[in-house]
């Protein structure tokens, strides 16, 4: 069956204005609003358009975490993901450890694709997607604004600081999304109805032979440095003579 | 002792700066032996450049005409194979080095620090999340490879060395996988400053209405010596090619002067920014919160703003 796995990581939803605990020993994260990592939304959209163009038969959703994460696998049931995965596991993780994780899970799914989003809104980290083509030993076509599947190979544009890339991957391969690739449907409701049917599987990370880790530990965290209050100016002339009093025009 | 490799980004037969901010990285571990490694179908040019920069004391060249373009899954496993018996391996946080060293790392099974913006010892880093809303101080064990990028906006570039470093020739002997083909890539403006290290930038955001309008900037621009970068809004609307694009998922800059353009100030534009020196606001809205990290800010409407700064700067 030509299957796309899809991976989803509940993160802190994107309008959340984050804040540093006083003692420095984490992000303030009671209370606060959980949400799909808007990269991962992107990347089941892409997976979905994929199986609706004929091309794939079935889109499934894995996460990795604690049992909250179901909610955001719900979600994406209702997105439309035929089946969702759930690696239950407490400990912290990083992203070398969720592509070991992922590896077990496609050795038992066979994808023709694995898409991750291109980096989580959290850990800002953007190293699953890469690691875990690694591991595989298949291809990675990363910060992908466009897909095109073609039988056997797929043609990727990647977003790149000179601009647009081309790549021809051999398929199974890993895809990570950019921000422009496309944009996620909303769920509906008659949607998550149904996605209460669908299966969601859970499993623990020891029956995958994969014991988590952290090896780089965050031992301390700080608000980010402030800029020094600026001034307002009153029109372009007091703009402009400013600018040159500083050498800068 | 610590020993780095760090990867040399390069396009078109020149080394690309951000090869240089990697080495002032990694100067800053005490005592590190710091090597840089150029992936190329023809490395020599790139070497020789490389080998100027102070700090560095061997630079390693693997001449491969698979290597012409620089595909992750290429480079990966040669690097890897190079990599083995360093301490540390640097790539820069560009596009380039982002989707090489994950993979890289994960060849090392070694951990990475992504995005390091200072450095506080051999094993001790710290790094932006959450969009540069915390930034946290990360420690690896003593002992444990470390893989990471460097977030070139936070270090300036290594001065020029007294003597040039030896140069040497490797032939990694990993196969190089044949799953993965170039195919193109879109040309690079070659005519104005890289946005990426241009001193001064001028940037646009949403408020322009069209990629016709932003001809006003390139104008300014043009008079300035400056180079040009919209906000992820103005991309979005096809105002402006994504390469132009700076914040969280753009690039990171840190110019000298940094004069925004009816760009409201999201969080994520702001991290692209923070480390310029002057930042300079004009939107027509006073309570945008640009004007919260902007050094001068003018409640203003950029299309009479824009031409009347031109003429005073053109009146010079």
């Amino acid at each position: 069956m030509k299957r796309i796995l899809v991976s989803i990581k509940r993160v802190v939803d994107y309008n959340v204005r984050i804040r540093v605990k006083p003692d420095g020993t984490g992000v303030i994260t009671d209370g606060v609003k959980m949400s799909v990592n808007p990269f991962d939304e992107i990347a089941l959209e892409e997976a979905l358009r994929i199986k609706e163009k004929g091309l794939a038969e079935e889109v499934v959703a894995v996460s990795i975490g604690p049992v909250d994460c179901q909610q955001q696998l719900r979600t994406a049931l209702a997105m439309g993901a035929d089946r969702a995965v759930h690696i239950q596991t407490d400990t912290a993780i990083d992203p070398g450890s969720a592509a070991k994780l992922m590896l077990k899970v496609i050795e038992r799914e066979q994808p023709m694709l694995a898409i991750l989003g291109k980096q989580a809104i959290d850990d800002d980290c953007n190293q699953t997607g890469q690691m875990l083509a690694a591991l595989w030993g298949r291809p990675q076509a990363t910060f992908a604004s466009k897909v095109e599947i073609h039988g056997e190979t797929a043609q990727v544009t990647r977003e790149v600081d000179a601009g647009l890339e081309v790549l021809e991957v051999d398929l199974p391969a890993v895809i990570t999304t950019d921000l422009r690739l496309n944009e996620p449907r909303y769920v509906k409701l008659p949607d998550i109805m149904k996605a209460k049917k669908k299966p969601l599987d859970t499993i623990d990370p020891a029956t995958l032979g994969v014991s988590p880790t952290e090896r780089l530990k965050a031992v301390k965290f700080d608000p980010p440095s402030q800029r020094s209050k600026g001034v307002m100016v009153k029109d372009v002339g007091e703009l402009f003579t400013a600018l040159r009093g500083k050498g800068l025009v | 002792m610590s020993k780095i490799l760090i990867v040399a980004e390069h396009q078109s037969g020149k080394l690309n700066p951000a090869t240089a901010k990697c080495v002032q990285c990694a100067s800053q571990i005490q005592g590190a032996e710091i090597h840089v490694v150029v992936f190329a179908a023809d490395p020599v040019a790139i070497a020789n450049a490389a080998a100027q920069i102070a700090g560095v004391t061997e630079v390693i060249t693997v001449a491969n005409a698979a290597h012409e373009h620089p595909l992750a899954a290429c480079i990966a496993p040669q690097m890897a194979e190079l990599a083995r018996g360093y301490t540390h391996v640097f790539g820069p946080s560009t596009t380039f080095g982002k989707d090489l060293m994950p993979r890289v790392a994960a060849l090392l099974d070694a951990p990475q620090a992504s995005d390091i913006m200072a450095v506080e010892s051999a094993t001790r880093f710290r790094r932006p999340i959450y969009a540069g809303n915390a930034i946290i101080t990360v420690e690896v064990a003593a002992g444990t490879t470390l893989v990471a990028t460097v977030r070139t906006a936070s270090f300036d570039a290594a001065p020029a060395a007294a003597t040039a470093a030896k140069i040497s020739i490797a032939s990694p002997t990993a196969a190089i996988p044949a799953h993965t083909r170039f195919v193109s890539v879109s040309a690079a403006r070659s005519d104005r400053p890289d946005l990426q290290t241009a001193k001064k930038v001028v940037s646009g955001g949403r408020a322009l209405g069209s990629a016709d309008n932003f001809k006003i900037l390139y104008q300014l621009a043009d008079r300035m010596g400056a180079a040009v970068g919209a906000s992820r809004a103005a991309v979005d609307a096809g105002y402006a090619p994504n390469d132009m694009q700076v914040g969280q998922t753009g690039k990171i800059i840190a110019p000298e002067l940094y004069i925004a353009f009816g760009i409201s100030g999201a969080i994520q534009h702001l991290t692209g920014i923070k480390d310029a020196r002057t930042i300079v606001a004009i939107n027509k809205d006073a309570e945008a919160p640009i004007f919260e990290v902007a050094d001068y800010g003018l409640v203003g409407d950029l299309f009479e703003v824009v031409p009347a700064f031109e003429k005073l700067v053109a009146g010079q």
